[in-house]
């Protein structure tokens, strides 16, 4: 279903992230059915929908986290998924997935490093790049989270919240391009919701280009450009946040919103 | 109980502890090596090397290691292979505690939280840099103790080679049954040394366990 | 030229561990296994002794193992202390120095046990002490709150252990058992070393007319693996069924 693009002030025409026809099977289960989506360099969406609608499934092929049965993921001019022969698929991959940074519900963390070893490994490892510049490099994007005073600490000695901003520090020490939120904040006690969403916010205010999959509806209405309403594999709606949380034009995602609507 | 008897014997019995001792070190050695190999294998991408693997350890897991020693050793000669018994014993103990070290290793590398492969692989990790430097760091950690449990199996194994006339501790301790008529002095003294160095590679693990975790 | 075979049951008398063991004189060079085929029946009456041996000592280690659990939980401490000391010893020395003590041993306290019965008595404690340490783990892994239920209906302990604790263990403990089960097939391998003629040694004895030590072993490994596949296969059916009686 060809989708209204938003531009965000960008002459450019290439969309950045586009997605051509994703489908997804799981044996029986067609879980993505035949989704184009495509993103502008600064985008900010928001994807929405009950369990089971395909948003996760739909996140994760961006990178090629879980490959699609069929459809193309291209960002910018490469195409994520290519088809290769195994071993120089496994080179183009991880090149590509350099520039996407993914942020998990249960943050990942590498529990026997320290935080300044969790930023720096990847920088390190494949950007050959030397000690004292991967330290500053952790030291930089841990003070863009605020965490700058644990860089020495375990993840077992952080809170939820804290590990998930340490989570998106390490996601961005790669200097990607676009950001992926899989319900980034649906693991967390309530009370640690906020410092995570305030580290989101504030790269939004930094024009990076992010998907964000979340169950909260209030931090979707406030951040995002776009929204999309997924339902049983399908992009049911999608619009500014102003339509869809305030008149949304399908009764499905009316009835979505009344159930969920209180945060 | 004679303990004047298991006072004049007992030199001999330390002897053979050494030897003993030894066995299990070389073994264990030994084990660890196709421990890790065979896991290497089972967990492979490459089909044939997985077979091979899996093969492995049902076949090794799946007969005594009795007859595996036998094979080796008294069968070896027919297809080229001449060892003395002490080496027979090391190299069919090690290939056989290998077997079962392999599905340590790869149990405690399949239990590491799938999402670590997931976070590497997504910052652009290939699957081999993950596994180097985040997979196998903390299955390594979470292997300790069930490999302490093969390596207090092992220590006990290495009795099978006294079949093979290896003069280790139970090949003594049958030695002075058949000279002395003593069996529970014999079995007395060559079970507080097996107990005594099954006690000290605990203390070893145990405290290789706690190492790993302080981290 | 049929070879003359020890019927398991003889004692052999006293002597060191070489009397026992066959001596293998020299081996013929390179590989004929059409040699195996003549010995088929001797090799599936050592079959026979084993799986024979495997399984009066599956029985002992299975009772005994219920006995001692039961033992080292519930007896009083002057007797519990004993037998847990016992089961300390015999899980920290070796099998086959065990089979020597009980096989010797007994001999020299009057007892003259024939081969096979001094070795299944050697497996089935060696595995009895094993299992009743799973046993043990797996009653005390039950929840404590049942057995406080159980109680407080008015249940004694004994009929709380017997209705209540042990059913539900039993289903966590089938597993490690079965385990336990294997592990003595392939043990049961020692008792040729006492002079029981089950399939280690039946092969032993076709060496010694043939020459031919690889042959046959590799033919008894081959028997051994069979076995150990039709026990595994019992067990995964035992252990569904356990599973599935809820």
């Amino acid at each position: 279903m060809p989708v209204k693009q938003q531009d965000k002030a960008m002459p450019n025409e290439q969309p950045f992230i586009d997605v051509r026809h994703a489908q997804k099977q799981f044996g029986e289960l067609e879980v993505l059915k035949d989704i184009s989506l495509q993103v502008q360099k600064g985008q900010i969406v928001a994807i929405i929908g009950p369990s089971g609608s395909g948003k996760s499934t739909l996140l994760r092929a961006i990178n090629d986290l879980d490959p699609l049965t069929s459809g193309e993921v291209w960002l910018e001019d490469k195409q994520v998924n290519k088809k290769l022969p195994h071993r120089q698929y496994e080179k183009h991959i991880n090149k590509v997935r350099q520039d996407i940074g993914m942020v998990f519900q249960h943050f990942n963390l590498f529990p026997h490093l320290t935080v300044r070893q969790n930023i720096t490994l990847a920088p390190k490892m494949l950007k050959d790049i030397p000690d004292a510049e991967a330290n500053k490099l952790a030291e930089e994007q841990l003070a863009r989270v605020g965490l700058s005073d644990r860089i020495d600490f375990y993840p077992s000695q952080l809170s939820g919240g804290q590990k998930q901003r340490v989570a998106i520090a390490r996601a961005l020490a790669m200097k990607p391009k676009v950001m992926l939120f899989d319900e980034a904040t649906s693991a967390l006690d309530p009370e640690l919701v906020e410092e995570v969403n305030l580290a989101m916010k504030a790269l939004a205010a930094e024009h990076m280009t992010m998907l964000i999959v979340t169950h909260e509806m209030g931090f979707a209405e406030s951040v995002c450009d776009r929204v999309l309403f997924m339902d049983e594999g399908v992009v049911v709606e999608e619009g500014p946040p102003g339509v869809i949380f305030k008149n949304p034009k399908s009764d499905r995602t009316r009835n979505f919103l009344r159930k969920h609507l209180g945060g | 109980m004679d303990f004047d008897l298991i006072l004049r014997v007992y030199p001999f019995f330390l002897k053979a502890a050494l030897v003993t001792i030894e066995l299990a070190v070389l073994s264990i050695s030994l084990g660890l090596a196709c421990g890790a190999l065979g896991a290497y294998a089972r967990l492979s991408r490459t089909a044939v090397l997985r077979f091979i693997g899996a093969t492995y350890v049902s076949v090794i897991r799946g007969t005594p290691a009795l007859i595996q020693l036998f094979i080796l050793y008294f069968g070896g000669p027919q297809v080229g292979i001449q060892l003395d018994a002490f080496s027979a014993g090391v190299i069919g103990l090690g290939i056989n505690i290998g077997a079962y070290m392999t599905e340590t290793m790869r149990g405690a590398i399949i239990s590491v939280d799938k999402g670590q492969m997931e976070a590497s692989r997504t910052l652009g990790m290939s699957r081999w840099q993950t596994m180097r430097k985040v997979i196998l760091p903390q299955a390594a950690r979470l292997m300790i103790r069930p490999l302490g449990v093969n390596i207090n199996a092992q220590i006990k194994g290495t009795a099978l080679v006294a079949a093979i006339s290896v003069v280790e501790l139970t090949y003594t301790a049958q030695r002075y049954i058949g000279s002395t008529y003593k069996p529970f002095e014999m079995f007395f003294l060559a079970g507080i040394i097996y107990m005594v160095i099954i006690y000290g590679a605990g203390v070893g693990v145990s405290w290789l366990d706690r190492r790993a975790r302080i981290n | 030229m049929a070879p003359e075979w020890v019927f398991p049951g003889s004692t052999g008398g006293r002597g060191s561990i070489e009397r026992f063991q066959y001596k293998h004189g020299g081996a013929e060079m390179g590989l004929d296994f059409s040699v195996v085929p003549e010995y088929f029946d001797q090799l599936l009456l050592g079959s026979f002794w084993t799986i024979a041996v495997m399984l009066v000592s599956a029985v002992i280690s299975f009772f005994g193992g219920i006995i001692l659990a039961v033992i080292a939980l519930y007896a009083p401490a002057i007797i519990r202390y004993p037998f847990r000391a016992f089961s300390f010893v015999f899980m920290g020395t070796p099998l086959l120095l065990q089979l020597f003590l009980i096989y010797f041993g007994l001999i020299q306290i009057g007892i003259d046990l024939p081969a096979f019965v001094a070795g299944v008595i050697g497996l089935g404690l060696h595995f009895a002490v094993y299992n009743s340490d799973i046993i043990q783990a797996g009653i005390l892994a039950v929840d404590k709150g049942q057995y406080e239920g159980a109680r407080t209906l008015g249940l004694s302990k004994g009929q709380t252990i017997r209705k209540i604790i042990v059913p539900q263990a039993v289903r966590t403990v089938t597993p490690p058992i079965g385990n336990n089960m294997v592990a003595l097939l392939k043990d049961s391998a020692l008792v040729s070393v006492i002079g029981v003629t089950e399939l280690t040694l039946s092969s032993q004895l076709a060496i010694s007319n043939t020459f031919r030590p690889f042959e046959f072993y590799v033919a008894a490994a081959a028997c051994y693996y069979v076995i150990n596949l039709g026990l595994e296969f019992g067990l995964r059916r035992i252990e569904l069924r356990i599973q599935a009686a809820r």
